[in-house]
């Protein structure tokens, strides 16, 4: 579980989040959500010790990260895999290698149960066969799997994914989305996703935090989101007519007004 | 105050590099990369400029020596010193600041901006100390053998020169060589060496190491890198010759 207290961050006297706190449970996916510029990213990097917030704390499993010495925050970095925006992949360094580097620095194995640990990883995401491909021969896709990968090889309990769709297709990142969901429940990690994506929030959203100009305005999950009548929230997540559309039908699907396996063949006649 | 403020990220960046590698292992595979990369990678740059500047010195020598009291064997000491005490150490080590400082700058900027090093901060490898100290080290072990390299050749270039063109005969160029030879001048060339190979290697590496932006700032970070540490060998030549070769 990770506790964010009251956490608050300024650059250059503006501030960018503002007394935001939420509780992130584990074997959940817990997603931050918010426009670009609200502060998501920030929240995130504060969370994983990249940023020091100028208040509040962070709590991972009782213990507090934000007051611990640098070799203290060392030592619970090694149980945090994340999957950056852009992948962050080891350009001159092949898939192997790329997925290798943290069981390498981390770990005394044999070279051949490294292997094993990378190959066993990479066919948990479904990339058998691009072991000697290096990142440039890649789809976007592939490329956050890889960087998926390499962020469980050492089997974390905290997963922080930033944006993990973005510049991939829907149907691509309803995979990515699946992947992040599985390996949250079948390993039992605290995952925690930056989104603006509405299909990962009703995919995958146990726990969404809605962020608005550097603030919590909304939290809850994905069933919670669609009878939600915070109208910030629903101007961001239901923006078109259309998304405004599928939220009213799930809502009457909700309350069985309609039924889930309606035949719409059969209403459209 | 911005230059108060870089020259204390820069030494903090120093201190933040003497840190207990993860993997002596990995560490080790990564200094020998850098070695590889810094000295076989500017090995041929290297001979040519020196071969380059030795035969240039020696004619350029030869033309301003016009004095039949002095012997052609003064040619070769002049063309061996002046390799010796500058162009080896000084010349050299400014193309390597363009060579590999570049390289170097553009390497970590590109690993900042593509949130590499994020990546590697948040698996909890200590990144100045994995990114920046092998890189230090590999300057520190190969430029100093890349300017004895180029001592030699800069001399031979010299020697090839004076034959070719007739100015001097290889006997008398080798026995000019020999004449008044103050081994000090090596010590003095080796010391300068170490000096700019750390300049060479760090200042490129700061300006990487802490760019903000994107491809265009990499590319900015990198031609300041370059700049500074031509700028700082030049002013560190001549701390050094001042300190080094009044009192000797």
């Amino acid at each position: 579980m990770i506790e964010v207290r009251n956490i608050k961050k300024e650059f250059d006297g503006k501030t960018i989040i503002e007394d935001v706190s939420a509780v992130m449970q584990t074997g959940q996916c817990n997603l931050i959500i918010g426009a670009s510029g609200s502060g998501k990213t920030v929240l995130m990097k504060c969370m994983v010790g990249l940023f020091t917030p100028d208040a509040g704390d962070i709590i991972y499993d009782g213990k507090n990260f934000t007051n611990m010495a640098p070799n203290e925050k060392t030592e619970v970095r090694k149980e945090i895999g994340m999957l950056f925006q852009g992948s962050a992949l080891f350009d001159s360094q092949t898939v192997e290698q790329n997925v290798m580097f943290p069981l390498n620095m981390f770990t005394n194995w044999t070279t051949r149960k490294k292997l094993d640990r990378v190959n066993e990883v990479l066919n948990r995401v479904n990339l058998n066969e691009s072991n000697r491909k290096f990142p440039a021969e890649l789809s976007g896709g592939m490329k956050k799997r890889v960087a998926l990968a390499r962020a469980i090889v050492l089997n974390p309990k905290y997963l922080f994914c930033d944006e993990p769709n973005s510049g991939l297709d829907p149907q691509t990142s309803l995979v990515i989305d699946r992947l992040i969901r599985e390996i949250t429940l079948e390993f039992n990690i605290t995952t925690v996703v930056n989104t603006h994506d509405m299909n990962s929030v009703m995919e995958i959203g146990n726990y969404i935090l809605y962020m608005y100009k550097g603030h919590k305005e909304w939290e809850g999950n994905n069933k919670e989101i669609i009878f939600s009548k915070n109208k910030l929230l629903n101007d961001f997540i239901f923006a078109s007519d259309f998304l405004q559309d599928a939220k009213d039908m799930r809502m009457l699907e909700e309350k069985g007004k309609i039924a889930n396996d309606r035949d719409m063949d059969e209403l459209l006649k | 105050m911005t230059l108060f403020h870089d020259i204390g990220q820069y030494l903090l960046m120093i201190k933040g590099m003497f840190a207990r590698p993860e993997s002596a292992k990995m560490y080790w595979k990564e200094f020998i990369h850098q070695c590889t990369e810094i000295g076989i990678g500017s090995l041929g740059i290297v001979a040519i400029i020196s071969v380059f500047i030795g035969a240039v010195s020696t004619i350029q020598t030869a033309y301003q020596l016009v004095s039949p009291l002095i012997p052609p064997s003064t040619i070769a000491q002049i063309v061996r010193d002046t390799v010796i005490l500058e162009f080896a150490p000084t010349l050299v080590c400014i193309v390597l600041a363009g060579v590999a400082g570049s390289r170097i700058a553009s390497e970590l900027g590109n690993m900042r901006v593509s949130e590499q090093i994020d990546a590697l901060e948040i698996m909890g490898v200590k990144t100045k100390t994995y990114l920046v100290l092998p890189k230090i080290a590999a300057a520190l072990l190969t430029i100093p053998m890349l300017v004895v390299i180029s001592m030699a050749l800069g001399i031979w270039g010299g020697r090839l020169a004076g034959v070719s063109a007739g100015i001097v005969s290889s006997n008398v160029f080798d026995k000019g060589l020999l004449e008044f030879f103050v081994p000090y001048n090596v010590i003095f060339a080796l010391t300068k060496s170490y000096v700019f190979a750390f300049i060479i290697s760090s200042v490129p590496a700061f300006y990487g190491y802490y760019v903000k932006g994107g491809a265009l700032e990499i590319g900015r970070a990198s031609t300041k890198a370059v700049v500074v540490s031509c700028i700082l060998i030049l002013f560190a030549d001549y701390i050094l010759s001042a300190l080094l070769l009044q009192n000797a």
